[in-house]
């Protein structure tokens, strides 16, 4: 393949992951609705179109026709700003993220991939660490004083909760001895998923990936009874939405990961044993990716409306006093498996 | 000659092209009518009291602290993790003791007390009291 | 003219400029921010060199971690309320403008007469992949063996240090 070859394929992918992360943003914040009225024995939205399915474009249009307001007491500068942070982090950590394997198409081989980036574990964990920033300046640069303690609120909270997501990690690395994710995928052979044979790992990833995200039982950052909003009380209009997007599409780069890392991303266990065509398997494995991510989802949704909003102290305690200590257990036991039955 | 990075930073020029684009448009369309009402801070109706950078709990400091040192040593992890099975059991015990240490600091913190969130302690109003105080003053019917 | 000048170029333009917006911006605030941005720009320049792993460290120890840290002292400290140091102190820009330049002549005097360049380039292939993250783990495990325990102590002692003064200078 030649330069030019390279460059169309990239800018190809890159414009099909956008689209496709669009589109399942704007639908999983219709979803989200659907089960929750659903979970809740109410209707939800249902009259934009067939079943409500056209009401995330017209939440859309909605919001792009709203009135931009930054209130007299706010830093104009940083408070256009921090929206634009937390879409632009959310936004980047999709370029890593394998959806599939190698495929061939017209003669090229392809990788389901963005950029097979050597480092790309640690992109992403760099990246969620810089997601703090986007919602401290909002809460600092608002001028109002449920923002402010929304915004601080919020950074303790990810940057506890980073702590034991950074020590699972750790586990799942030892596992793979390689920090791409293509390459942790493949190392998750069969049954062989992190999910099964490091289970405390995956639940402090998938606890700590609910408290980066800010959802419920971890949405003290919002708190709408006692916050009115937190963060995000003085932003209307697109800067919102920028707020609400970065939000969802945080939420679609968790459960990517909790995939990639704990659930053998795109992987059937023994589907090359069935003697299917190249391209079946691939699209079958590709599928499979999705309905993992989207059963993964579906957790976060639920887990909503199932279990009630932290205090303060006890949120802080889970951090450091269970997750972060079962993460270091983690290790240890990850290290020893691999040390006993030389995996 | 596009390396894997070389496609991240596309990624990232296109990502924020993006979002600059969509708050651009948006710029573009949407009503300006501004009221003084309007660019008032929030606060449940009043208007708002004393500055909005109020003084929040000194713990928060004490928790960026703690996360900082814990974050270098993930750090430090990652490349032992990276290369560990080529060591066998020499790679085992190096990780080992570096986790003991870490172990020894966290124990330590725990001991102090540095990772409890001290919450002051409730102070429900007395009901008793108050309905000794009113007594004496007036006598207040109180229902069963 | 090369992609990799190029970036280089934008990557050095956006750490030089922020590092200017960092000291001379009153709000201590924005300060933070452009030197979150510097931060970005210095991980990119690592990168153009294969240094992937300080890269990645630069942005989540220092962009990540130490930067928050920055935040919450200044928060906490409430902004805005600290006098202008130069309007008061007329001498200290004296003593800082010979220490710029002293600063500037060291720097010219490497760059122009010492050409450090011509030393490093000499094993550009190991220089190269000196940076990756299992070349930095192997070294972990050989050579350096006993300073890597010996910053698990370190970090001990710094774990302890810093609770010790935080508790004194806030209780």
């Amino acid at each position: 393949m030649n330069i030019w070859e390279i460059i169309i394929i990239t800018v190809i992918k890159i414009g099909a992951i956008l689209t496709i992360m669009l589109l399942t943003v704007s639908y999983l914040v219709y979803f989200e609705r659907r089960i929750s009225a659903w979970i809740q024995s109410r209707l939800g939205p249902n009259r934009v179109g067939w079943e409500g399915i056209l009401q995330p474009f017209a939440d859309v249009f909605k919001l792009l026709l709203k009135e931009d307001i930054s209130p007299v007491a706010a830093n104009k500068f940083i408070h256009g700003l921090a929206p634009f942070i937390a879409v632009f982090v959310a936004f980047s950590t999709y370029a890593v993220i394998p959806i599939g394997p190698d495929v061939t198409i017209f003669g090229y081989s392809i990788q389901l991939v963005v950029a097979d980036v050597n480092i790309g574990v640690l992109y992403v964990l760099a990246l969620t660490s810089l997601g703090v920033y986007g919602l401290t300046f909002a809460g600092w640069s608002s001028g109002s004083k449920y923002s402010l303690l929304g915004g601080i609120r919020s950074s303790a909270q990810m940057i506890s909760y980073e702590v034991s997501m950074g020590f699972s990690v750790g586990g799942v690395l030892l596992m793979a001895g390689s920090l791409s994710p293509i390459a942790i995928v493949e190392a998750q052979y069969g049954w062989m998923w992190n999910a099964i044979v490091q289970p405390i790992g995956f639940i402090t990833f998938t606890v700590a990936a609910f408290a980066e995200t800010n959802r419920l039982p971890f949405d003290l950052p919002e708190a709408e009874p006692e916050l009115v909003g937190g963060y995000h009380t003085e932003y209307s209009s697109m800067k919102f939405a920028g707020f609400f997007l970065a939000e969802y599409a945080n939420m679609i780069i968790a459960a990517g990961m909790i995939v990639t890392l704990y659930l053998g991303g795109w992987q059937v266990p023994y589907i090359d044993k069935l003697g299917l065509g190249e391209i079946v398997t691939a699209l079958m494995q590709v599928g499979s990716f999705f309905v993992k991510m989207g059963a993964i989802l579906f957790f976060f949704i639920w887990v909503r409306w199932s279990i009630p909003r932290f205090r303060y102290d006890q949120l802080m305690n889970l951090g450091w006093k269970v997750m972060f200590p079962l993460s270091l257990i983690n290790i240890v036991w990850v290290a020893a498996l691999i040390m006993i039955f030389n995996l | 000659m596009l390396t894997e990075f070389g496609k991240v930073l596309v990624f990232i020029i296109l990502a924020a092209a993006f979002v600059v684009i969509a708050l651009f448009v948006a710029r573009l369309i949407r009503p300006a009518r501004p009221t003084k009402e309007k660019f008032t801070i929030y606060e449940c109706g009043e208007n708002p009291e004393g500055t909005p950078w109020v003084k929040f709990n000194i713990r928060f400091y004490v928790v960026a602290l703690i996360f900082l040192i814990f974050d270098v040593e993930i750090v430090l992890l990652f490349p032992w993790a990276l290369t560990y099975q080529d060591y066998g059991i020499y790679g085992f015990l190096v990780g080992i003791i570096f986790l003991l240490i870490l172990g020894l600091g966290m124990a330590y913190e725990w001991r102090k007390g540095d990772l409890e969130w001290e919450k002051p302690s409730p102070k429900p109003p007395n009901l008793a009291k108050i309905l000794e105080k009113s007594k004496r003053n007036i006598p207040v019917e109180v229902p069963d | 003219m090369n992609l990799e000048l190029i970036i280089f170029i934008v990557l050095a333009l956006t750490g030089a400029i922020s590092a200017v917006g960092m000291i001379t911006r009153p709000n201590p605030v924005i300060s933070a921010l452009f030197l979150i941005f510097n931060f970005f720009a210095l991980a990119g320049l690592y990168l153009l060199l294969n240094a992937q792993f300080i890269s990645i460290v630069q942005i989540i120890v220092y962009a990540g971690a130490i930067m928050v840290l920055f935040l919450f002292v200044i928060m906490l400290l409430r902004t805005g309320e600290e006098p202008k140091l130069f309007s008061e102190k007329k001498h200290i820009k004296y003593f800082a403008i010979v220490i710029a330049v002293l600063v500037f002549v060291q720097l010219g005097y490497l760059i122009f007469y010492e050409a450090p360049s011509e030393y490093i380039s000499q094993r550009v292939q190991q220089s190269m992949e000196a940076g990756t993250i299992e070349n930095i783990g192997q070294q972990l495990y050989t050579t350096y063996m006993i300073p890597f325990e010996a910053a698990g102590f370190l970090l001990l002692a710094a774990t302890i240090g810093a609770l010790v003064l935080a508790k004194k200078n806030f209780e």
